[in-house]
């Protein structure tokens, strides 16, 4: 397995190391609820090195990204992040990512772990297609990362950060320094909080991780796991690539609709036109347990005893402190509050299906 | 750290635990040992009273935020009690294990299955690997 530089603290924090797409990454190191919990009312430091990220430069990237991504970033300005998905042909989802722009001929795609060497792939074959003047440069092995996600993140983060972050906005960022290293710093994350994403050179992101805890340790800040991750994200519906989200499942069947600009020309698009016309197979929805049990991925879901769909991800949420979950359903079951059987080691528990997000923050 | 293992307690390698009675009924649950390793129990799936178990055979199941684990019958019987406490405080489990953690009590068919356990000191040994 692949260790990220933050390796050694994790094991000398006595976490829980697991395998998470070829990377030993902590998955506890207290317990999934406590972790959660600091982050909410807290503040939550992750060890997000193992994720990928790439430099995009060149004459071209405004038209190259235009062709790759399902968004339209016509209006990103620079220092501004979008969240976009890469379809491949199909219309399905070669990846969630964010999209950073430092400039009109160069911006930074920020990819899930266990799909970035597939997004590099795919990006070299899309510019080589149809010869765009880019250059993709892979940048994740230099590049550290860091989410700093929760109540007390920012005032803790700005004691070491040169430049004021009360004027980075929500899915904004900066060119600054943290620690006196340079370092891009923007206000976004993947756990419903106020909070940061911190990018830094990898041979130095450790000093950032110890004086961040250091520096947080009397406002309750701690080192939280991707168990903590996994839930906080999931009560705010967000998706999971290779749960909610994989090669096969197209941005209209995966809420992804709000990111996808059918107007305009990108890979997969005539087969997303079609389907928006068609209308989808199936949808993504949350739902609720209503009896008791904890619904897990891939458990079956059954509607008058005929198959409806399949859980994507659920667990047992302790801010909402339900047991809840996300699932792929046929649209003709995908409304408010349509009561559904969930099989659970054989037997039918009910759930109902409800509003997304679970939670959100007052 | 663990909770030390009660000597007058029986022990299976799936780290459950099993108490004599001394009436031909067993307690069981699992050890302070495997709710360390669980962490934050959030479900507990009880057995049926009246159901015929087989020992080490799947007897209930045990949850936590991230995983899904069976617990194995300590011996073979009958389902005689069950601990509801546990429907709606699974935590009790980590909070106390040996005691107000107990999943359930089975009456024996084969007392000589108590035989085939642990006593604590094979169990620290086990753990302690």
């Amino acid at each position: 397995m692949k260790e990220t530089p933050l390796y050694a603290r994790h094991a000398a924090l006595g976490a829980t190391i697991v395998d998470f797409g070829g990377w030993a990454m902590p998955v506890q190191y207290t317990n999934v609820i406590e972790e959660h919990r600091t982050t909410r009312e807290k503040a939550g430091l992750f060890d997000i090195c193992h994720m990928g990220e790439f430099t995009v430069k060149g004459s071209q990237v405004f038209d190259f990204l235009q062709w790759v991504l399902s968004r339209n970033i016509a209006d990103q300005e620079v220092g501004q992040v979008k969240l976009s998905v890469l379809t491949n042909e199909q219309g399905g989802i070669v990846d969630d990512l964010t999209v950073y722009k430092f400039a009109d001929d160069h911006y930074m795609l920020v990819t899930n772990a266990g799909t970035k060497d597939k997004d590099l792939a795919w990006l070299q074959k899309a510019q080589a297609d149809k010869g765009f003047d880019v250059t993709i440069e892979d940048i994740s092995d230099a590049t550290g990362k860091l989410d700093f996600q929760g109540p007390a993140a920012e005032s803790v983060l700005q004691q070491i950060t040169r430049d004021d972050l009360k004027p980075v906005k929500f899915y904004g960022f900066i060119e600054t320094e943290v620690l006196g290293m340079p370092a891009i710093v923007s206000r976004s994350g993947y756990t419903g909080e106020d909070g940061f994403e911190i990018y830094a050179d990898s041979t130095r992101i450790g000093e950032i991780w110890d004086e961040i805890l250091r520096l947080g340790t009397a406002a309750g800040v701690a080192p939280i796991g991707l168990g903590a991750r996994d839930t906080l994200r999931l009560e705010c519906g967000m998706n999971l690539y290779g749960h909610e989200i994989n090669d096969e499942i197209t941005p209209l069947e995966g809420r992804y609709g709000w990111v996808t600009d059918l107007g305009k020309d990108f890979i997969g698009v005539e087969v997303l036109r079609k389907q928006k016309e068609a209308g989808v197979p199936r949808k993504l929805v949350g739902f609720e347990m209503v009896g008791r049990g904890i619904a897990r991925e891939h458990y079956p879901i059954s509607k008058d005893g005929q198959p409806i769909g399949m859980v994507s991800s659920g667990t047992f949420a302790p801010t909402v402190n339900k047991a809840i979950g996300m699932a792929h359903l046929k649209p003709e079951y995908c409304a408010e509050g349509t009561e559904i059987d969930i099989e659970i080691r054989g037997k039918h528990v009910a759930a109902k299906v409800v509003k997304l997000p679970f939670y959100k923050r007052s | 750290m663990a909770k030390p293992n009660p000597t007058d307690l029986k022990y299976t390698k799936e780290h459950e635990w099993a108490k004599d009675n001394g009436d031909g009924t067993v307690t069981m649950g699992i050890t302070d040992h495997a709710q360390e390793l669980l962490t934050d129990i959030v479900f507990v799936e009880l057995p049926a009273v009246g159901k015929q178990v087989e020992q080490g055979k799947q007897l209930a199941v045990v949850e936590s935020v991230k995983s899904v684990s069976d617990v194995y019958a300590s011996v073979s019987g009958e389902v005689i009690e069950v601990n509801t406490d546990l429907e709606n405080q699974p935590e009790l489990i980590n909070a106390d294990a040996f005691t107000g953690g107990w999943i359930c009590k089975i009456k024996m068919t084969n007392p000589a299955d108590l035989n085939a356990l642990m006593d604590a000191a094979a169990y620290d040994a086990l753990i302690k690997e």
